[in-house]
């Protein structure tokens, strides 16, 4: 909503000494968002004078331009009182013409400078200025003649183009409809300051009679009142008054014509949306009524538009010829030979008007005003305002007779605790203070002996219903800069949950691996599936669509980190890092297919099933983990060789994380894209999988521009943090001497190294400490299709000394062990 | 050193003459003294002490002197032994001390040297933030909400009384779910986990809640320096008895003094949001020129005060949704942003810099903010 100040002060007796910041402040305070000042001649500078040209020759250039040399009167502008010489290359004026002059000194728009020059053999000492020269339209580049009566020579043109208007921008909230009008921001900056509101919807109106023009309203829900006025011997070659042109632009609208520029005014003025009608082209009575099936009509913006069955239109005996409240119709729509005007105000259902507008995808003044709540004591009062307005500009006549249907809905009757102001705010109100403030603002209130006063909200609120809205408007007059600052001091909450806690370890963890959070969009297409090199069957693809994507290319919620992940690694790499190492936790979302959310009521609480059937119908929303880890993992440097990430230093980050919490993790081989099928490992927790760790397939590197090797991670972070140790029990370990036996055994290429391991662990028995790999070995020495692996068993007992010969025969049950399920040979 | 030689003839064993010996004791010291390091001494030791040095030679020769002189010739000899055995140990001590120190001199390295060999790894400031964020309200005694970011429609918009046809419900732009009639919404803030919240603990009078909810939220804006189809929000919720705006302004005004220091306090605006009444937006006094002299300041560009977010008195048609006596209790909800929060906090120019990944700017804020 963009308000000129002076029109603001013509309703309400501001002091003279409030400035425009003063009443900014002030309703910035009461509610009414600043947007911004903005000032009608910000970008010009005098002087800027009325001239009335005396003469005009013109003289014809070698280049075929005719320029005009002109003689201008600018009364004492210019210091001496004589005549101006001024050259000018536009044609649309005549001697005796009033016109705008920017004299030397002036600055217009675009720090464009005027000063005396010679220019086609004369010095020109100014300008004469165009309508677009002067950045006040863009219409015309012809220039700007005034009407005769405007001024005289050498008169400030500042304030006679109204230059010198200061423009409020406000950012209106939606319960604030009625500050969608000057009558409602004057209303305001009166409560503001304390000064007598003048209100232009307070006017005398002709009696009702009906005879303005036939008005059937079959929806009265839809339409509760409409007003109806007619004048004819409307003059539509007149020009729009000035005053009333520069405050419709002002106001962020365009000049249209008389008729059209007096209705936008009048709802500028009022706030009421009017809608004028060629009379001559409406046939028969006007009706309200909810369109038909199949019916259609054209809107105003030229546009055929299939109308549904909920839409409120304004009919004729044609039918369909305007959506009501939101863009009247081209049948009827008045033109530059429009002499009989047939006005409508009407007051109208602000859902519906928000719905046909959402349908309709058409935002329109009128619609913005009616879809927010219009006051509905103002159909009469605008339609008559309207035709004053007409009659006054256009030399139009009032007919007689005022059609008005309907009655304005009852607002509500609200009782309120006089102290609620008081106890929500937390500021010392008195009753007496809210009973003050709550007339302020409009309402009719009765005060009870209990304490309690009743409280009818004014027919300009229709958002205030509820004792919490009065309080804010008492709050808001008293000022929220009054709300003391208390601690709540009753919170005793358990702080943070283990999960949140364990979710903070595994950050930390990560981070100390030298591995770098990201956060990524969660939002994938085929193509990001396709780059991962997943079948055209891979359950990652059933995805969690989207109805309105950002970008069609990825329409879907995320069922894995790995695209937004190694994206990142990539842009990484590709801005020069040698190696780069990352996580992201973050929600993957799979269909969970329970059918439709539901929507319950809101007057009550849903039951506990209904709850339950709610939360069912979510998608399933874990939390996972990924890792990459891409190029240089270990820097080169004096100290001799870095190393490149490999397939190990994601299991490595696994295993660590593993440890931390508590948990032991099993991993066997797998081959998973987007992995290297032999270099692939899954990681389970008592069996129960929960996810991949590996190198990457060098497909999938090439594609998201990685090193060859490079290596990913990505589990299920909910299960691992679910099977995390809760409280970890203190170790028991014996100070006995260690006992050390280093065994190397022969085995099939096949056979995992972790399940000789678990081998040798279950025959070592009770007295091994540790196990450990520490060489694999293929070779020369070694029979083809085998390998040789080499452990350092460590046995230690609780209570003594171990014997050589204990050891001993710990280790060779060990290796029978290995050898039994696995076919080892000790070397 | 060699025991005492039994195996003599006394008769051709001539005495060893004190000079003798004193000098043989005068030599042994003066190699001693000369001996500048280890190697040197040891060499001296075998030549002075050793079994053919004169002093053992002599002492040898005791045994074969008659009675009355061996007890004069022992102790002048033993003496003399004692005398060079002390200054051995000395000297040996002396030049070990000298040996380590020029082994430390030797082993000297370039402590300039570049370290930098593993990996350095560091937390995103948004996680980082978030748990700041949240530290300050644990310490008051509130709880950390979580909830899904995929969400039912219910949850997200009617029950926090934006009805279907509210106008604020075209404010958000919001991605839903497809098809639309699964009633499905990525979350457009942080305000269901309250509504969770309340359905699933309600509030008695020694179980109030006072949650804070952070997460990740979603609206349908274009991507720039300023906007992000994702991005984050703190959120807060207390619902007790006699709950009020004083207190409301009290939470905000430690939350943000905790958070850009000590002094920085709010103002509130009347405001509009749905779930709320009366509202406000929260600005905070800008940290950086405190409102002193801001004309100059880019933080706050002149205004001396930094929107921050929005808040208010929860309304009652939301306790009433969620199951909550409103005639009871009341509560005080807000909102901020912890992208836009961060941006300020850290002057950051460009939002989409926290969702690039490139380390660079991740490892700047490390693991801690
Ligand atoms: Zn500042």
């Amino acid at each position: 909503m963009k308000a000129p100040v002076s029109w603001i002060r013509e309703l309400v007796e501001l002091p003279a000494d409030v400035t425009t910041e003063a009443l900014t402040d002030r309703l910035t305070a009461l509610g009414l968002k600043l947007e911004g000042i903005q000032s009608a001649g910000a970008d010009l500078q005098g002087p800027l004078v009325v001239g009335k040209v005396l003469t005009k020759d013109p003289e014809p250039q070698k280049n075929g331009k005719v320029i005009n040399w002109c003689t201008v009167d600018v009364g004492d502008a210019n210091g001496t009182g004589e005549p101006q010489g001024i050259v000018c290359g536009a044609h649309n004026f005549e001697p005796g013409d009033l016109v705008v002059v920017v004299l030397p000194g002036g600055v217009l728009p675009g720090g464009f400078e005027i000063s005396a020059r010679k220019t086609y053999g004369h010095v020109s000492s100014g300008m004469i200025c165009s309508v677009s020269e002067l950045g006040i339209g863009e219409d015309h580049d012809g220039i700007l003649v005034l009407p005769a009566d405007a001024g005289r020579p050498g008169d400030d043109v500042f304030s006679l183009l109204g230059l010198d208007e200061e423009i409020i921008e406000f950012e209106i909230n939606p319960d604030r409809a009625y500050a969608l009008s000057l009558r409602g921001v004057a209303r305001e900056a009166a409560l503001g300051f304390g000064v007598p509101f003048l209100d232009p919807a307070e006017r005398e109106v002709p009696a009702v009679d009906g005879a303005a023009w036939q008005v059937d309203v079959e929806d009265t829900v839809g339409c509760p009142v409409f007003a109806a006025r007619l004048v004819s011997g409307f003059d539509p070659a007149r020009p729009t008054p000035e005053v009333i042109k520069q405050r419709v632009e002002q106001a962020g609208m365009r000049s249209i014509s008389l008729a059209v520029d007096i209705t936008n005014y009048v709802m500028l003025e009022l706030g009421q949306p009017i809608h004028g009608y060629d009379a001559d082209k409406v046939v028969g009575a006007l009706g309200v009524r909810r369109a038909r099936d199949g019916e259609r009509v054209t809107t105003l913006d030229d546009t055929d538009r299939e109308l549904s069955t909920e839409d409120l239109v304004i009919t004729d005996d044609s039918g369909p010829i305007g959506l009501a409240g939101v863009m009247g119709g081209a049948t009827t729509e008045m033109s530059e030979a429009t002499t009989r005007i047939l006005i409508e105000a009407a007051h109208w259902d602000a859902t519906s008007m928000f719905r046909t507008g959402k349908r309709h995808r058409l935002s329109s003044e009128a619609g913005k005003r009616n879809e927010r709540g219009v006051d509905p004591l103002l159909p009469g009062v605008a339609a008559d305002r309207v035709v004053e307005l007409l009659v006054e500009h256009g030399g139009a006549t009032a007919e007689p007779g005022f059609t008005l249907v309907g009655t304005a809905p009852q607002r509500p009757t609200i009782t309120i605790e006089t102290g609620l102001p008081a106890r929500l705010s937390g500021i010392d109100i008195s009753a007496m203070t809210t009973v003050e403030h709550l007339r302020a603002i409009g309402a009719t209130v009765t005060e009870h002996e209990s304490g309690a006063v009743e409280v009818v909200p004014p027919s300009w609120r229709p958002d205030v219903n509820e004792p919490y809205d009065l309080v804010e408007e008492v709050v808001r007059i008293v000022g929220y800069d009054q709300v003391p600052s208390i601690l709540p001091r009753r919170a005793t909450g358990r702080g943070l949950t283990r999960t949140q806690r364990l979710r903070r370890r595994i950050g930390r963890t990560l981070a100390g691996s030298g591995l770098v959070e990201v956060v990524s969009f969660p939002f994938v297409g085929e193509a990001s599936f396709d780059k991962l090199g997943l079948a055209a069957d891979d359950p990652l693809r059933t995805t969690v669509g989207l109805a309105n994507p950002l970008s069609s290319e990825e329409p879907s919620y995320t069922t894995t980190l790995l695209p937004g992940l190694l994206e990142a690694a990539g842009r990484n790499i590709g801005r020069g890092a040698t190696g780069v190492a990352l996580f992201e936790t973050g929600t993957v979302a799979f269909p969970s297919d329970s059918g439709p959310a539901p929507i319950y009521g809101v007057h009550t609480r849903p039951s506990e099933a209904e709850l339950e059937k709610l939360f069912e119908s979510l998608p399933i929303q874990p939390q996972h983990l990924a890792v990459v880890l891409a190029g240089e993992r270990t820097r080169p440097g004096w100290w001799g060789a870095g190393a490149d990430a490999a397939w190990s230093d994601a299991l490595a980050v696994v295993r660590r994380l593993a440890g931390e919490l508590g948990v032991t993790v099993q991993v066997t081989g797998a081959a998973r894209m987007p992995w290297h099928p032999g270099r692939c490992a899954v990681i389970s927790i008592d069996g129960v999988e929960i996810g991949h760790a590996g190198e990457l397939h060098p497909g999938v590197c090439t594609s998201f521009g990685l090193p060859k090797r490079s290596a990913a991670v990505e589990i299920d972070l909910d299960a691992l943090i679910a099977a995390s140790v809760d409280v970890t029990p203190g170790p028991v370990f014996s100070t006995m001497p260690l006992a050390k036996e280093d065994v190397a055994l022969v085995v099939d290429a096949a056979v995992p190294a972790a399940l000789v391991e678990a081998a040798l662990r279950e025959g070592a028995g009770e007295l091994l400490e540790s196990v450990r790999l520490f060489d694999v070995y293929v070779g020369e020495q070694i029979e083809e299709g085998r390998k040789s692996l080499a452990f350092a068993l460590r046995f230690r007992a609780p209570d003594r000394t171990l014997t050589d010969a204990e050891t001993g025969a710990a280790r060779d049950a060990a290796v029978a062990a290995a050898a039994e399920r696995t076919g080892a040979v000790q070397r | 050193m060699s025991g005492p030689n039994t195996d003599y003839d006394p008769v051709e064993v001539a005495a060893v003459s004190p000079a003798e010996v004193e000098a043989a004791r005068d030599a042994a010291l003066a190699a001693i003294a000369a001996a500048t390091d280890l190697e040197r001494l040891k060499v001296v030791r075998s030549e002075h002490t050793g079994d053919r040095s004169p002093l053992a030679l002599a002492n040898r020769e005791i045994g074969a002197l008659p009675p009355q002189a061996r007890k004069e010739a022992g102790q002048r000899i033993g003496q003399a032994r004692g005398a060079v055995n002390q200054a051995f140990g000395a000297r040996q001590a002396e030049l070990e001390v000298e040996h380590e120190a020029r082994i430390l001199v030797e082993e000297a390295v370039d402590v300039t040297l570049p370290t930098d060999r593993d990996p350095v790894g560091s937390r995103h400031p948004l996680t980082t933030g978030a748990e700041l964020i949240a530290d300050i309200f644990v310490a008051m005694g509130w709880e950390v909400a979580e909830g899904p970011v995929i969400e039912a429609e219910w949850l997200n918009f009617d029950a926090l009384n934006l009805g279907p046809d509210h106008p604020a419900r075209t404010m958000q732009d919001t991605f839903w779910t497809d098809p639309g009639e699964d009633h499905l919404v990525l979350r457009t803030h942080t305000s269901p986990v309250q509504a969770r919240t309340m359905l699933s603990r309600g509030v008695t009078d020694d179980a109030p809640i006072y949650v804070v909810c952070p997460g990740r939220v979603f609206r349908t804006d274009e991507y720039d320096a300023t906007h992000s189809p994702m991005f984050h929000q703190v959120e807060g919720l207390a619902i007790d008895k006699d709950i009020s705006m004083a207190h409301l302004k009290g939470t905000l005004d430690h939350f943000a003094s905790q958070m850009f220091g000590e002094g920085i306090t709010t103002r509130f605006r009347p405001s509009y949001f749905p779930f709320t009444e009366p509202s406000a937006e929260v600005d905070l006094v800008c940290f950086v020129c405190r409102g002193v002299n801001p004309e100059a300041c880019r933080t706050c560009r002149g205004e001396g005060w930094i929107e921050w977010g929005g808040c208010g008195i929860v309304n009652p048609r939301v306790l009433q949704a969620c199951g909550i006596d409103s005639s009871r209790y009341s509560g005080f909800a807000f909102g901020m942003g912890i992208d836009r929060t961060l941006m300020f906090r850290h002057g950051l120019e460009d939002l989409r810099t926290l969702f690039e990944g490139d380390v660079r700017f991740t490892t700047a804020f490390g693991s801690e903010l």
